[in-house]
């Protein structure tokens, strides 16, 4: 159609084509602007209307909200402590399980794993990151939570009675719910996110490396402790903190088995509480606006939390990235 | 001499005996992955098969302690997730091709995507705060709109990151060569760039389905629950993952038995959709 307006020799027509041509072409650019706009202003948006509606919480409890036990909705007196200190423990238990864990499969898959059967265990393994967060929720709270408190909490209660320090860590009577289990279950939640960027990372080591290490007789483990794992760190250590940004954030597993008690117990087999947990839980009941205003002030500090963890880590794969070329 | 080589063979024993345990810990650590995930999805088949049946699809949520179905829940999670699709699929799109083909190595470029990775993984129950405060609080009750919107603020980050992918694998000679009969820009991208990477984009749009299909917490206080069925987004509406949550966390036997029944539900559409989406690009390359 274009072509015979122009072989039509109008050169009115044609400047009319061009002009569409670039008018269609400007407006598609300034669209396209508008749209990656948009993603700065979703962050933006978040963090703002979160600084705004935690005003009331901040303005009334002031700057030690963060460092008070107490969580009362009937005398509306509120602090953040417990959930704060039910996140970063419940993180912190998931980080301690997952992290060997999802390395030691890495390791399988790049260095031990015979080729036809990596794929369909890689991807065997990164199912676990698709499913939605509320079947472990209820996998957690009808299986795993009554198996740990028959099989597992009594005898961690028992070998640990009398023995100073761990006799605290594991004290009290086996619940089944509560901040380990929470942990547990965080760890096979972020367990594929650590293994899959740990397997993207050590395969980017050039094999020449790995092969002058073979050759001077080095084993297989040696190969990956010396070589892989050094050559890696920066990206490993990306990978383990976006992991962590997950588990700081996950919501609905940790809601069904947590037991959401605003208390801090020293012990990990009692009933906790996490940020995410306490909103979800508690949001749509929360009567009066200092009660809600502290739940937004609640996922304030969580946004915080999980942004300088997922920015570093992104920070961390995009210097590897860089390195790689 | 003789002492040299009887240090050697402790040391190169030692040094084996190391490598297998690593080699067995590795070992175990994957049995341990794959253990969990047949585990779940054992235990999950085990308890939400014996309450499939059509009646699953045809009668709404029971009140408590008697038997129905999940239709309004179905209904309502499929409707809320088009809607969000709707709306977050072209902004995602478009954010994507502006890091692809305009931005690329500009600087706001770089800022939108360092920010877009953090929206990737940010906590969802944050979004659902986010979307209370200005959809929900103006509006003044919880509607289906709200919770839509929710879902798509995860969407789009999702859509921007696998678009930018698929676009960067296009090579750009197919560009040049575009550029070189004098197709504008924006046609280039839209008739060549789009073509080449879109089974790489409808990817991604499956990818944000599967991941929304299962979200929960920004459903919360968003779109809320309701207990009949309804199309009207301006209202509440019930959806799958809160009725699951409100049902498994109830002592009615009933209720219960139908939230393994949609858990089962979801996560077997989420598989699939994951499943589907990964075979697609599989195939490209």
């Amino acid at each position: 159609m274009t072509a015979t307006n122009v072989t039509a020799g109008s050169a009115g027509s044609r400047a009319a084509v061009l002009k569409r041509f670039r008018s269609s072409d400007s407006t598609f650019r300034l669209l396209t602007l508008l749209a990656a706009l948009a993603v700065l202003l979703l962050l933006s948006g978040t963090i703002l209307s979160l600084v705004i509606g935690s005003i009331p919480a901040f303005r009334a409890f002031g700057f030690s909200f963060v460092f008070t036990e107490v969580w009362n909705p009937v005398t509306e007196q509120f602090g953040a402590l417990a959930p704060v200190y039910g996140t970063l423990v419940t993180s912190f238990i998931a980080m301690i399980i997952a992290v060997p864990v999802g390395l030691m499969i890495a390791f399988f898959l790049t260095e031990l794993c015979p080729k036809p059967l990596r794929r369909p265990i890689a991807i065997a393994i990164e199912l676990l990151a698709g499913i939605p967060s509320i079947i472990y929720g209820i996998w957690g709270l009808f299986v795993f939570a009554p198996f740990l408190q028959k099989n597992i909490q009594p005898f961690l209660i028992d070998t640990f009675d009398g023995v100073p320090g761990l006799q605290t860590l594991f004290a009290g009577p086996p619940y089944g719910i509560g901040i380990l289990t929470a942990g547990f279950i965080l760890a096979i939640m972020v367990l594929p996110f650590i293994t899959a960027i740990s397997r993207d990372v050590f395969d980017a080591v050039p094999p020449v490396l790995k092969e002058a290490t073979y050759g001077l007789g080095c084993t297989t483990w040696e190969v990956f402790k010396f070589v892989v794992l050094p050559f890696t760190r920066v990206g490993v250590i990306g990978g383990v903190m976006l992991g962590l940004g997950r588990a700081l954030g996950e919501t609905m597993a940790v809601t069904f088995v947590i037991g959401n008690a605003h208390t801090v117990s020293a012990s990990i087999l009692q009933p906790g509480t996490t940020i995410s947990a306490s909103i979800a839980n508690e949001f749509t009941e929360a009567v009066g606006d200092l009660y809600t205003s502290s739940l937004i002030a609640l996922g304030l500090i969580l946004f915080f939390i999980t942004f300088c963890v997922l920015a570093a880590a992104r920070y961390m794969l995009l210097r590897i990235q860089r390195k790689a070329g | 001499m003789a002492t040299t080589s009887s240090f050697n063979t402790a040391l190169y024993g030692r040094r084996r005996v190391k490598n297998i345990v690593a080699k067995s810990l590795a070992y175990g650590a994957t049995a341990f992955g794959l253990g969990w995930l047949v585990l779940i999805l054992g235990v999950l088949v085990y308890n939400g098969i014996g309450g499939l049946s059509l009646d699953v699809f045809t009668e709404n949520t029971p009140p408590p302690g008697s038997d129905g179905g999940l239709l309004n829940a179905i209904v309502g999670s499929i409707v809320m997730t088009i809607l969000a699709i709707v709306i977050g699929t072209p902004i995602g799109i478009l954010a994507g091709t502006y890091l692809a083909e305009y931005g690329r190595h500009s600087k706001l470029a770089m800022i939108v995507r360092f920010i877009n990775d953090i929206l990737l993984s940010a906590p969802s129950v944050v979004v659902g705060l986010f979307i209370y405060e200005i959809v929900v609080a103006p509006m003044g009750h919880f509607s289906g709109y709200a919770g839509s919107v929710a879902l798509a603020v995860i969407v789009i980050p999702v859509v921007v990151r696998t678009t930018e992918d698929m676009l960067r694998l296009v090579p750009d000679t197919l560009r040049e060569a575009a550029a070189s009969i004098g197709l504008p820009r924006s046609m280039m991208i839209m008739r060549v760039a789009y073509r080449a990477a879109s089974a790489g984009i409808v990817t991604g749009i499956l990818l944000a389905v599967a991941r929304i299909s299962g979200e929960t917490a920004p459903l919360l206080f968003t779109a809320l629950n309701n207990q009949f069925f309804s199309l009207n987004m301006n209202a509440p509406m019930p959806s799958l993952p809160v009725v699951i949550f409100q049902f498994a966390l109830s002592p009615y036997e009933e209720w219960q038995r139908l939230a393994w029944t949609g858990a089962l539900l979801i996560t077997v559409t989420v598989l699939a959709l994951s499943i589907i989406a990964r075979s697609l690009t599989a195939r490209k390359s």
